[in-house]
């Protein structure tokens, strides 16, 4: 990077366009070096700095590739160093401990800086301190990257001692506390140029902070003082960061004060509105009225997660808790019932849980406060923490194993921290704290048992109420029309949900028009979408994985954070956040001690004309902030009034504007809220209201209705609703965990007030009001348009003449299309003309078809609807423009998995876009690999694209190697967030066969890729594919929502080739309806943002970025490329090509047309031909060329990005759209000319794999390669070389295909720690022989080969009790053995469907989805073992007995092993375990066979013994008839 | 949806049909019921589809909730489809009768799937007779009673004119509470369904029943008074605060051509309401009794008037009947240009060309002659189409003995003397009553619809059409409306009416 003029003016991280620095994510390297006795060495010092370069590769640069995302350590101050320093200085520096030093960075203006300055000083003298003087700290800017450098601050040291006289009673490090925040207040409103650029980094006695915009490797050469062997301390906590973006901050790199974080905080805006909430509560004994020099406690509003925990990790310790306390107090381990736990550990979780939520996210975080350093692992360890320690005492803990050079013979052991577990080094007892103990020790300080016994209120417990709530039938129709309820809900939504206890299932995309261009007076609901987590951080599996999650819940006043009083347990436990009627009186009549509710009533007089509304809702936060003065704990805010003169108030409206306003009125934690409304219906909106503030939900008009239907369905049936009732509850209450668990959060009281939405079709002054902080980034309706829908439907449900014969609801159609109902992009018209315009080849009717599709979306449905084209005065002859034959290259065809549609309209697909040179996509379900070959009529039936989802469904190394294009799915339109799903009536033998499963099975993708919890582990994702196939491009498939753009800037960062952002409405063969309806933003939005981040960030030439979405026209692709795109996908329109009818039947297996189906009679009816297909790609590429024509554009490259080139000027014709507002979404970022704005050829991604060490196994294994012949040889590696044998397994595929090389052709012997992914898609006739260790993903699609991991032969420790491997080993392994001689860490073998494995241990989640293969374990399991296990077998030496409390035995049965054919391969793998690694274990079990035998557990899945026992076919077995396809 | 799979487990089973020997001996109607157990089968046929093109706009203009009802039938909840299917259709009895059922034209079980080298295609759901079987059974089980308004506006609007258009105006408009007085101007309420629908169709009954249910709500009805005869049209207007014109399109299309004025020669309304009169007890003088008995018949015009005609003809004992149509025979099947969901151009056949009769297609009638002023023979020849005007083909000249000829070639527009020029309303091209999207015609509060601006349709749209005019004068009347339009399309592009090449 050359160009000066972006020198001078160094981008920065700013909010701009649909951009906010608030989306910004990193995840990163840790590591932790020292010295368990406290010793102070340099040596720490220096292995800390070795650990970090160690960990460089998950750290990132952007565009500048000299300039870091951040590197950092924290270490104890060195005395004797500043000592001398100082005293260069004339500074006369007490005693250790009698001081405190702080690194700050200051700005370069020296005005401004002096600025600073000045208050630092003023601010410690007047706290009382002595301010002892400046340092600079020396640096060496050449070091590092001109990017950093152009925005580096003034970096200087400051001292503070106590004055000689001190008497402060407060703590020196609390009073530091003190100072810091009040220097930070006071900067903050001197209104500097740059605020950035001031940012005290650590002030402490104990610690102090070296970091900056830095690279790994650069830290020590940057900073002088790090070389420097005074500088020593008894540990060193160090961090490299991988950021989503290139926007230089100095400030966000880590360690912060006490902490250094790999994760994310999922709960972030709800944790930090709690921790708002509490500030008015707060009351510290030893601060007094100083207290409120800390607020506001949360520093900066846009700080990042890490920033923002570390400010409440030092609040809680301020308040007087120790470390280890306040982190869990934070990161709670998962505790509920059902999770074997000692009473008091539970009780400690229990309290504190009503004290503060949960911080919730994939976490690994090491804190320290100079004494104690603690770490701690999210609950569901989703973040690697391995560790080990030296017979001389060191301790070495970071991200990966093989960080430091230690001889093996040096090593005393090896180890891992669990899910949740905490591990403590307590420098001063000079030893590691177990988990247990720790944990112990704080469960006893306080009678925590005791006192919930005796404060606590349990719903169960209370007296049933007298008077409920019955249905009253009579005004039901009025009320649900007053409600806004359709007839879909009735039958559609809630009768399902009363009758099968689970969300209703749909399929085919969201057609209908946003909320806000919608005539159908949606309801406020529909104006939010759910965000949720991809790439940066992991959705979780809530079924799969429910131990983790948890819904109970506390509500009532949580008091004081600096108590620990008995009196803050006195709150009501929930064990269910729905209410029935009966519960929620008993809640109401709750009125003594510090449990009092009143009811507040959340209704308006229509009649009282324009403002009704609002006025209604100023007086209900009125009445609620009395009502909390009077003492009131729990406010319930009821529409149960709303009649023919009063209309509800919107629900979600209602929680959320009382919720903050108790927030703005600090009182917010002193009450609960529960919400008594007749409109909450559908899981979505139930979701809603908790995420902004609802403590509980009495859906009572639900209720009744499913009353009603029962009624009518049974009208004898003595008992009303009972049974119906409790599925419906139970139903919101699955689907609502659902939806956090797309967010990756497990507790709904972290999801409480959590916010995880954004608005479209709001305007920000309604937003800021009423739902602070959501974004909302068009703007949109106010009050007065929510108050006119409120009205409408009021006035409908009363009006003064009920109409005889009518309906009593509207027909809805939000669904379904119906006569009168909700608009449908896909309606009669445009199906009808489409398929006919594509079989006819007819062009006056695909006119017809494209001039209705346009229509609709400009008047009534999409956002790009209401864009316009700024043609130019300069049109030119559309014979210049690009030819359409090179236009359809750009086109690729929508992911819909073998399986989900049939053989038929999948390879129909497949050999129209191979005719027309574009891509068609396998989706997730594997692919026959006789269609890698073309057929003998020369058509290909190859799909160029590749999928790789979390299933890795037939995901082989020749998979990988007959691709153009490698597509990693992170989420899908339909349902972003979530795992997909095959019915087991769609997988039959031929599905089955390509899947390598169990046919009849349901088949689970989870809703995480497991080797994907980071945007580091992406990166090293598509670094794994690139060595699969090094020719193809690695594409990473985004969902559009707020943020989406910088994660895609991760992506480039990442080395992604191609970016493809879908929109929400794209298909799906089954999901839920809340997740069709709910969740995602339209691609206009994702597209834009991601176009203006990669600007931004540079980041865009390298990268090709593709949408999809519902695009049908060739105008929805000139807006499309406009906003950015130069590829394009279409998925439903070319299924509609090929017969589609949209009857959404694609989850019932029923597709009249032949398509999402496996049924063999209705495959015959299936018509679609290529030629459809490419009829229709054509018209597109040829109205997208005369559009280009009227605009002037030669080439789509031109185009790319013109969003100067759209308007809205045009009148939009809709009252509710008046309010709309695109600028922010045709925002162009001012960069300069030289920045490219689409994709260069020449920048493309260096993906580094011409140094990847394969590279030399592959000239050495040239005989092999060529000729068959047997290699051997040695290699010593490190944890560098990642993805180890994939490229060469990518030469055996290509060459020997499926079938691979004799077993044993190629054989290597390692030495060493292997980096990550190691031995990914190792292809048969490979076998690696690793003696060290092996880092996370180990194994992964596992295609063939064979691998055996031990210890090194000079290891000392036992290694069958040593964690050698990582987590997440052999994911979606497919064929292949693999040895390990110790323990492997979580999800060993998840979804494995093929591979053989024996391992002497297993952390949790072992065999999770698995679907073939056979694994043997030698030693202990973690928890939730086999779930979602539907295929293979395996076999546990039990030999504690305590194996089936580990197992999930929802989908398996614990058996013995007895039948000849089980023990016999046993005994072969238990012996190729020995002979392969030596193993004791396995020598053990062997050589006293028959009194072992019985200690072993065989854990069988219900359906695979059942499709065993009808002779199906096994996976794998490759007789499996198969006709041969032709057409 | 009832049955998933119910649309490959079931066959497509039509309501069985009265043998032809013994229904051609009276008049009643010829369908018969299916048990209950076939017609639950034949709702579960249903696909519920998501985009159900059987109420789409080449489907079933009323806008039938077909799907939902189809399910309640599944589920045995008769009393749930009829409340659904009368709130889009106030008389399902009628159109479960006479409907060509655009609805199952446009059914997606019934959609031609385009195989390489040919065409298949399975039956359509029998939406029709399901829909004739839940108005039965509700009429049956007493459900179908009087259901007047809760709440009258005080308001009052005259209908002129009682077919269905009129009639479904009327009871919209009544149940929305307005005082609805009904003017016919023949002795018998109902329109075409009382007079011009023969009664082995629609047996007179039906209506009546529908009548007798709208009087009982309140609906005024007063027949035998012609206004623009009996009274000045304007008269109306100072009674009634509107005044909705649902005078059909009655004006029928003559035959122009020499020998037209002979006796026997008649228009196809004149032969059928007499019928229809008769079959009520009326006595009609032999003099102008038109009968077929013994008798060599010649209908003109090949469509349901024709074919009402020829059941007639047959019924009253008819030696030999021909039915003779203009146009082309229309194929088999759909033509190419005439893709699914669009309303299929083929042939037709109805209950009556089951009874026998021979049909002739490419035929022109040159000239009748007679003696003593009755017409005895028609001549005519082939002809073939050339740029949309049939030209007669050379040599293919013939005559026939007819002694009775019927002229059904459909209508042209409503009768312009008495009524419309008395109110000097705006006629369109077409000379139909001219309105605008709201129904209003060029005269303020006077609306119009069914066939009298539309033009000559089917009674389901004419249905519609009646619901709608009564939307739009409640929203005239009140400033507000709760009624659901009907016509009113999901933006309708101007393209909608495309027609492919």
């Amino acid at each position: 990077m050359n160009d000066t003029k972006l020198n001078r003016n160094f981008p920065r991280l700013r909010k701009q366009g649909l951009y906010d620095p608030w989306f910004e994510h990193d995840a990163c390297g840790v590591g932790l070096v020292a010295n368990i006795k406290g010793l102070k060495s340099h040596d720490m010092i220096a292995k800390g700095l070795e650990v970090l370069i160690n960990l460089g590769h998950r750290g990132a640069a952007g565009a500048d590739p000299d300039t870091g995302d951040g590197a950092g350590l924290l270490i104890q101050i060195p005395h004797e160093f500043f000592a001398r320093e100082t005293a260069k200085l004339g500074i006369d520096l007490p005693a250790p401990g009698n001081y405190a030093v702080a690194t700050v960075f200051l700005p370069q203006d020296i005005e401004e800086r002096k600025k600073c300055e000045d208050v630092i000083e003023s601010t410690v003298r007047k706290e009382g301190y002595s301010f002892l003087g400046w340092r600079d700290v020396p640096t060496c800017p050449e070091a590092i990257g001109e990017l950093a450098q152009g925005v580096m601050p003034a970096i200087r040291q400051f001292f503070v001692s106590p004055d000689s006289n001190n008497c402060d009673p407060v703590p020196f490090e609390l009073r530091l506390y003190v100072i810091r925040r009040q220097i930070e207040n006071v900067v903050s409103s001197l209104t500097l140029s740059e605020d950035e650029d001031f940012y005290i980094c650590s002030l402490s006695s104990n610690t102090i902070v070296y970091k900056g915009l830095i690279l790994a490797h650069q830290l020590e050469g940057f900073y002088c003082d790090l070389a420097d062997q005074d500088m020593v301390s008894a540990f060193a906590m160090v961090h490299s960061r991988f950021s989503t973006n290139t926007l230089g901050s100095w400030r966000l790199a880590h360690p912060y004060r006490y902490v250094i974080h790999n994760g994310e905080i999922n709960t972030l805006r709800g944790n930090m509105n709690w921790m708002a909430a509490r500030e008015a509560s707060l009351d510290s004994p030893i601060l007094g009225p100083e207290i409120k020099k800390l607020l506001p406690v949360i520093t900066s509003p846009t700080q990042s997660d890490t920033a923002t925990f570390d400010n409440v990790l030092e609040l809680l310790l301020a308040s007087g808790r120790s470390l280890p306390h306040a982190m869990m107090m934070m990161i709670p381990e998962a505790w509920t019932d059902g999770i074997p736990m000692d009473e008091e550990k539970k009780a400690f979780y229990e309290y504190h849980s009503g004290l503060m939520e949960p911080w919730d996210g994939p976490a690994l975080i090491i804190g320290t406060d100079g004494t104690k350093i603690s770490a701690i692992l999210d609950r569901n360890g989703l973040r690697p923490c391995r560790f080990l320690v030296t017979s001389d005492d060191v301790l070495v803990m970071a991200s990966e194993t093989g960080v430091l050079d230690i001889p093996d013979k040096d090593v005393k052991y090896k180890s891992r921290i669990q899910p949740g577990r905490m591990f403590l080094l307590d420098l001063n007892e000079q030893r590691l704290i177990p988990d247990e103990e720790i944990k112990a020790q704080l469960a006893n300080q306080q009678p925590y048992k005791q006192w919930l016994n005796e404060n606590k209120v349990i719903l169960e417990d209370l007296p049933e109420p007298t008077d409920v709530h019955g249905p009253d039938f009579t005004t039901l129709s009025q009320r649900q029309a007053a409600f806004g309820y359709t007839l879909e809900d009735v039958n559609m939504v809630l009768t399902p949900m009363g009758e099968n206890g689970s969300e209703p299932i749909g399929s085919m995309g969201n057609d209908a028009p946003l909320a806000v261009l919608s005539d159908q007076t949606p309801l406020l609901f529909w104006y939010f979408k759910q965000l949720f987590a991809q790439v940066s951080n992991p959705p979780l599996d809530a079924i799969r994985e429910e131990l983790v999650t948890s819904v109970e819940t506390f509500i009532g006043s949580e008091g004081n954070l600096f108590d620990q009083t008995p009196l803050q347990s006195a709150q009501l436990k929930l064990k269910t956040p729905i209410l029935t009627n009966a519960e929620l009186e008993k809640i109401r009549s709750l009125n003594s001690g510090n449990l009092k509710a009143k009811t507040l009533s959340s209704v308006f007089r229509p009649t009282d004309g324009r403002g009704s509304l609002k006025n209604a809702i100023e007086s209900l936060r009125k009445e609620a902030g009395d009502a909390v003065q009077q003492g009131h704990t729990i406010l319930i805010l009821s529409d149960r009034a709303a009649d023919a003169e009063h209309a509800p108030i919107p629900s979600l409206l209602a929680v959320s504007s009382v919720h903050h306003h108790l927030i703005r009125q600090g009182t917010r934690t002193k009450v609960g809220l529960v919400v008594e409304s007749g409109e909450p219906r559908d899981v979505g909106q139930f979701a809603l209201l908790f995420g902004y503030g609802a403590g509980a939900i009495n859906p009572y008009l639900a209720f009744e209705t499913l009353a009603q239907v029962k009624l009518e369905s049974t009208p004898t049936s003595s008992s009303l609703h009972d049974d119906t009732q409790k599925n419906y509850i139970k139903a919101v209450v699955k689907g609502v965990v659902k939806v956090m668990s797309k967010m990756g959060i497990s507790t709904l009281q972290g999801y409480r007030g959590a916010q995880i939405f954004e608005a479209v079709g709001l305007n920000q002054e309604f937003v800021d009001e009423y739902f602070t902080w959501t974004p909302s980034r068009v703007g949109g309706i106010g009050i007065g348009e929510i108050e006119q829908e409120s009205c409408r439907r009021h006035a409908a449900a009363y009006s003064e003449r009920d109409i005889v014969g009518e309906l009593d609801l509207a027909p809805g159609g939000l669904y379904y299309w119906r006569h009168n109902g909700e608009y449908h992009m896909w309606n009669p018209d445009t199906i009808a003309s489409l398929q006919y315009a594509a079989r006819a080849n007819d062009t006056s009717s695909f006119e017809a078809f494209t001039s209705q599709a346009n229509d609709y979306n400009r008047r009534l449905c999409t956002i790009r609807g209401l864009l316009e084209f700024k043609y130019s005065d300069k049109a030119i002859p559309i014979d210049e423009v690009e030819p359409a034959k090179e236009i359809v290259k750009r086109f690729a065809t929508g992911a819909a998995s073998l399986g989900s549609i049939s053989r038929e309209a999948h390879e129909t697909m497949a050999v129209a876009m191979n005719r027309i040179g574009a891509r068609s996509n396998t989706g997730e379900g594997g692919e026959d690999f006789r269609r890698y070959k073309p057929d003998p009529n020369g058509e290909s039936r190859n799909s160029a694209m590749k999928q790789v989802a979390s299933g890795r469904f037939g995901v082989t190394a020749t998979y990988l190697a007959n691709a153009t294009d490698l597509q990693i799915k992170m989420a899908q339109g339909s349902k972003p967030g979530e795992g997909g799903q095959l019915p087991g009536h769609k997988v039959d033998e031929y599905i089955g066969w390509v899947r390598h499963s169990t046919p009849g099975v349901e088949l689970i993708s989870p809703p995480p890729h497991h080797d994907i919890y980071s945007i580091e582990d992406l990166a090293q994702l598509i670094h794994d594919l690139k060595n699969s196939n090094p020719e193809a491009r690695v594409h990473v498939k985004l969902v559009a929502e707020a943020g989406v753009g910088t994660i895609a800037a991760g992506v480039s960062k990442g080395h992604g080739d191609v970016v493809l952002i879908s929109g929400d409405s794209g298909g799906t063969g089954a999901s839920p309806e809340s997740s069709i309806k709910y969740a995602g933003l339209p691609w206009e939005l994702g597209l834009a943002e991601t176009q203006q981040v990669l600007v931004m960030n540079n980041l865009r030439s390298r990268i090709v970025v593709q949408t999809d979405g519902q695009i049908k026209t060739g105008r929805d692709v000139a807006i499309a490329c406009l906003l950015g795109a130069e590829e394009f996908g279409m998925a439903t329109a070319p299924l509609v090509v090929m017969g589609c009818i949209m009857l959404r039947k694609c989850h019932l297996n029923t597709c009249s047309v032949g398509i999402a189906t496996q049924d063999p009679i209705l495959r015959q009816k299936f018509t679609g031909q290529p030629e459809h297909v490419i009829n229709y790609f054509f018209f597109i590429a040829e109205q997208l060329r005369e559009i280009m024509a009227r605009m002037g554009f030669r080439t789509i490259n031109e185009m790319v990005g013109r969003v100067d080139r759209l308007d809205t000027t045009q009148a939009i014709d809709h009252w509710k759209a008046r309010g709309l507002d695109f600028s922010a979404l045709l925002h162009r970022p001012d960069v300069p000319e030289s920045i490219a704005t689409h994709f260069v050829p020449d920048h493309k991604q260096d993906h580094g794999i011409q140094h990847a060490i394969d590279n030399t196994i592959i000239e050495r294994c040239a005989d092999a390669l060529q000729k068959g012949q047997p290699v051997k040889f040695t290699l010593n590696i490190g944890n560098q070389n990642r993805t180890l044998g994939t490229m060469l397994s990518n030469q055996v595929a290509k060459r020997y295909g499926e079938d691979g090389l004799p077993e044993d052709t190629i054989e290597l012997d390692l030495r060493g720690s292997a980096g990550q992914s190691f031995a990914a898609f190792l292809s048969p006739g490979i076998s690696f022989r690793l003696q060290g260790d092996a880092n996370d993903y180990f194994c992964k699609g596992l295609s063939g080969g064979k691998v055996a991991i031990v210890p090194p032969d000079a290891a000392t420790f036992t290694p069958e009790e040593n964690t050698i491997v990582g987590n997440v080993g052999l994911y979606g392994a497919t064929a292949g053995k693999v040895f390990i001689r110790g323990i492997a860490g979580e999800r060993f073998c998840v979804r494995n469907s093929g591979a053989e494995a024996v391992v002497e241990g297993v952390g949790d989640h072992g065999c999770e989805y698995m679907t073939g293969g056979r694994v043997i374990v030698l030693g202990p399991t973690g928890r939730n073992f086999a779930a979602g296990m539907s295929g293979g077998e395996a076999y546990v030496l039990d030999e504690k007995g305590d194996f089936s409390s580990l197992c999930n035995t929802e989908m398996v049965a614990l058996e013995s092993v007895k039948s000849q054919e089980d023990r016999d391969s046993l005994h072969r793998l238990l012996s190729e375990h020995l002979s392969n690694t030596g193993s004791a274990n396995a020598e053990r079990v062997l050589s006293n066979w028959d009194a072992m035998l019985p200690k072993f557990v065989k854990i069988m899945p219900h359906d695979y013994k059942r499709a065993l026992a009808e002779n199906a076919k096994l996976p794998l077995s490759t007789d499996v008839s198969l006709d041969d396809f032709s057409r | 949806m009832g049955k998933p799979t119910g649309f490959i487990d079931f066959a497509r089973v039509p309501l069985p049909k009265r043998a032809v020997p013994e229904r051609v001996r009276d008049w009643q109607e010829f369908l018969l019921d299916w048990d209950p157990q076939e017609a639950r089968h034949q709702a579960g046929r249903c696909m519920n589809c998501a985009v159900p093109m059987c109420h789409s706009y080449t489907g079933c203009p009323l806008g039938n909730i077909i799907p939902d009802w189809n399910d309640f039938v599944y589920e045995d909840q008769w009393d749930k489809a009829l409340i659904s299917l009368h709130s889009t259709n106030n008389f399902p009895e009628f159109t479960g009768r006479i409907c060509p059922a655009p609805c199952e034209a446009a059914c997606i079980v019934g959609r031609p799937r385009h195989y390489t080298d040919h065409v298949e295609a399975d039956d359509p759901v029998t939406i029709e007779y399901i829909e004739k079987s839940i108005a039965d059974r509700g009429w049956q089980e007493g459900w179908i009673k009087p259901e007047p308004p809760l709440v009258r506006t005080g308001k009052s609007v005259a209908v002129v004119g009682s077919g269905p258009a009129g009639m479904a105006a009327a009871q919209q408009l009544n149940r929305t509470g307005h005082w609805v007085t009904v003017y016919e101007r023949s002795e018998y309420i109902g329109g075409l369904l009382r007079l011009g629908i023969p009664d082995f169709k629609l047996e007179k009954e039906v209506v009546q029943r529908r009548v007798d249910q709208m009087e009982a709500e309140g609906v005024k009805f007063e027949a035998n008074t012609d206004v623009g005869k009996d009274f000045d049209a304007n008269d109306l207007l100072d009674q009634y605060d509107a005044v909705c014109l649902t005078g059909g399109s009655t004006q029928a299309r003559d035959l122009p051509v020499p020998g037209r004025e002979l006796d026997g020669v008649h228009f196809a309304m004149e032969y059928l309401t007499q019928q229809n009169r008769v079959n009520s007890g009326y006595e009609v003088d032999s003099g102008i009794r038109i009968n077929a008995k013994g008798k060599r018949v010649v209908i003109l015009g090949g469509g349901d008037t024709g074919a009402d005609c020829l059941g007639t003809a047959h019924r009253q004992g008819a030696e030999e009947v021909y039915q003779f149509e203009i146009m082309p025979e229309p194929p088999a099947d759909r033509a190419g240009n005439n893709p699914w969901p669009q309303w299929p151009l083929v042939l037709r056949s109805s209950s009556a060309h089951e009874e026998g009769g021979v049909r002739d297609y490419n035929i022109v009638t040159t000239n009748l002659t007679g003696s003593n002023g009755t017409v005895k023979k028609l001549h005519g020849s082939s002809v073939s189409w050339n740029n949309g005007q049939p030209e007669p083909v050379p040599g293919t000249e013939f005559e026939m003995d007819a002694d009775l000829v019927l002229l059904a070639m459909g209508f042209l527009h409503p009768e312009h003397g008495g009524m419309l020029e008395q109110l000097d309303l705006d006629l369109d091209q077409r000379g139909n009553v001219l309105v605008d999207d709201e129904m209003r015609t060029s005269v303020a509060r006077v609306f119009s619809a069914g066939d009298m601006s539309r033009g000559q349709s089917l009674v389901v749209w004419a249905i519609a059409e009646g619901r709608d005019v009564a939307r739009c004068i409640d929203q005239y009347l009140m400033g507000v409306t709760s009624l659901r339009p009907v016509l009113r399309r999901p933006v309708r592009p101007q393209q909608a009416g495309h027609v492919w090449k």
